[in-house]
C-alpha cells in the first residue's frame, strides 16, 4: 500500500506522507509557483513536476531524493512551426504551435520512456528519461487533429495517456476536446475510435463526431485493460473493448457530470467518481461534497459521505486530482479550495488531511 | 557592448548573472546572452521564438517597441532590464 501521496497545487508540490497519527505534510517543493502535475517512476525513482511559471512558461523538473533536490529538464517543445504557416482552431481563433501546460505524464514501456501530453495539443515522447523530447507527428499531422477544440481552456489538451500494461507500444488517448486516440505501434500511427460517446450539448450533427468529444478523463484497470472508464463532460461511458466502443452510465447518484474517474487497478467492475451539478454552476450536488463508487461495472452507485463535508462545501475536484494506489484501498482526492482527503478502505470513509492548501490540480500515489 | 539584467523574481527559477555582451539589436543582444546561459532562452522566449507574453524588456529606460522582432537598437553603452510584466499578475 502506498503510504506516499504528491499533491499539486497552484502553489507548489506537497509530499504528504502517512505518520502514525495519520497523514501530514512532510515537503514542500516550488513553493510559491504552479504545478500543473508530477509524476512519480516506479521503475527507478525519479519524481517530475510539470510547472506553468506564469510568466516565464512551461517547466520540467526532476528529483532523485522524492523531492529534496532537484534539476532542471528540458520542457516539451514544438518544433518551430513552418515559415508563414499558421494555424488556426475550428473557431479561427490562432492555435500555436506552443506547450501552455503539461497535462498528462505517465511513463513507457521501454527504460526512460515517457510520454507527455499538453495543452496546445502536442503529445511528446521521451526515450530519455525527459533529457530530450520529440512531438509525436502522426498524431499532430493527423488531419482529424484539426478538429480538436479548447475545453476549460483556450486551446485542446492531451490530459490522459493510458499505457497499456501488457502492450506498453499501445496507448489511449484522451483529449479534450477530440475524443479517444489508439496507437499500437508506440504512436508511429493513430488512431480515433470513441464509437458511442455522445455530447447532448453539441448541434444534433456533431452530437456523435467522435473527434470533438470532451473526455474529461479516462481511467484504465490494470488487470483488465480492456476495461476503461471516462468521465466526459456530458456523463460517464465505460468501454470494454480497450475504449473504443463506449456504453453510456446514466445511473450515477448524486450526477453524471464531473471531471475525475479512477479505476480500480485490479477489479475491472470497480470505479470511483467524484460528481458535481454540471455546466451551470460547478459544484458539489446540494453542497455536500461525496465520492460515487460502483462495484457492478456502473449497474449500481453507493454515494460515499463518511467524513466528508455535507454543508456548504464547494469543493471541485479536477480531472488529475483523484487517484487511487495499487492496493485499491486506498483513495486521495484534492479539491479547488484547498482540501485533501484520504480514504483506507476504498471509499467507505475519508479523512480530511487539510482544508487550507492552495487550489489542487492533481494527486498521485507513490 | 550592452548590459543586461534581470529582475531578482527570475533568479529564483534560473541563474541569471548580469552580462556585458555586444548585439546592435536587443535580439543580437539576447543571442548573445543565451550563448553564455544557454538555459535562459525558453524563460524568456516561447518555441517559436516569441518574447513570452509576460515577460517585459526595458532598453535604457524605454520599454521595447518591436515586440514582434525584437529588433529594438541597442547601443554600447545601453542597460538592457528583463522582468515581468505586471500584467501576468
Amino acid at each position: 500500500m502506498a503510504d506516499r501521496v504528491f499533491v499539486s497545487s497552484r502553489k507548489g508540490l506537497f509530499s504528504v506522507v502517512r505518520q502514525p497519527q495519520g497523514w501530514a505534510v512532510e515537503r514542500v517543493s516550488f513553493l510559491g509557483d504552479s504545478v500543473s502535475l508530477s509524476l512519480y517512476d516506479a521503475r527507478d525513482g525519479a519524481l517530475y513536476a510539470g510547472l506553468g511559471l506564469g510568466h516565464y512558461g512551461v517547466k520540467l523538473r526532476r528529483s532523485r531524493d522524492l523531492g529534496q533536490t532537484w534539476e532542471e529538464l528540458a520542457a516539451p517543445a514544438f518544433p518551430p512551426a513552418p515559415e508563414g504557416h499558421v494555424e488556426t482552431l475550428p473557431d479561427g481563433k490562432p492555435w500555436p504551435w506552443r506547450v501552455e501546460q503539461i497535462w498528462a505524464l505517465e511513463a513507457g514501456g521501454q527504460p526512460g520512456e515517457l510520454w507527455c501530453g499538453t495543452i496546445g495539443g502536442g503529445l511528446f515522447h521521451s526515450r530519455d528519461g525527459g533529457a530530450s523530447w520529440q512531438l509525436n507527428r502522426p498524431l499532430w499531422d493527423h488531419p482529424k487533429r484539426k478538429e480538436w477544440f479548447g475545453g476549460g481552456a483556450e486551446m485542446p489538451g492531451i490530459h490522459s495517456i493510458c499505457v497499456h500494461p501488457g502492450d506498453p507500444q499501445k496507448l489511449s488517448l484522451g483529449v479534450s476536446c477530440g475524443g479517444v486516440w489508439h496507437t499500437s505501434d508506440s504512436g508511429q500511427s493513430f488512431e480515433l475510435a470513441a464509437r458511442g460517446m455522445f455530447a447532448e450539448f453539441m448541434p444534433p450533427e456533431r452530437r456523435e463526431d467522435e473527434a470533438i468529444q470532451d473526455v474529461h478523463r479516462l481511467a484504465r484497470c490494470r488487470a483488465h485493460p480492456d476495461r476503461v472508464w471516462a468521465q466526459h463532460h456530458n456523463g460517464v461511458f465505460r468501454s470494454d473493448d480497450g475504449g473504443r466502443t463506449w456504453t453510456t452510465i446514466e445511473s450515477v447518484q448524486p450526477s453524471v457530470f464531473g471531471f475525475t474517474v479512477a479505476a480500480h487497478p485490479h477489479d475491472a467492475d470497480t470505479a470511483w467518481l467524484v460528481p458535481a451539478v454540471k455546466d451551470e454552476t460547478r459544484i458539489p450536488v446540494g453542497a455536500e461534497v461525496v465520492v460515487a463508487r460502483t462495484r457492478d461495472a456502473g449497474k449500481s452507485w453507493q454515494v460515499l459521505r463518511k467524513g466528508l463535508p455535507q454543508e456548504h462545501a464547494y469543493d471541485l475536484t479536477f480531472r488529475h486530482a483523484l487517484d487511487v494506489d495499487e492496493s485499491g484501498d486506498r483513495l486521495a482526492f484534492g479539491s479547488t479550495t484547498g482540501s485533501l482527503f484520504i480514504s483506507e478502505d476504498g471509499g467507505d470513509s475519508w479523512a480530511t488531511i487539510s482544508t487550507h492548501l492552495p487550489p489542487i490540480y492533481a494527486v498521485q500515489f507513490a | 557592448m550592452a548590459r543586461v539584467s534581470f529582475t531578482p523574481n527570475l533568479d529564483r527559477h534560473v541563474h541569471c548573472p548580469s552580462e556585458t555582451v555586444p548585439g546592435a539589436n536587443l535580439r543580437a543582444v539576447l543571442e548573445s546572452y543565451f550563448a553564455l546561459h544557454p538555459a535562459l532562452r525558453s524563460y524568456l522566449l516561447d518555441e517559436q521564438g516569441a518574447l513570452r507574453k509576460h515577460v517585459v524588456i526595458f532598453v535604457d529606460g524605454r520599454q521595447l517597441a518591436d515586440r514582434g522582432g525584437l529588433l529594438d537598437a541597442v547601443s554600447d553603452t545601453s542597460e538592457v532590464f528583463v522582468m515581468q510584466a505586471l500584467s501576468g499578475g
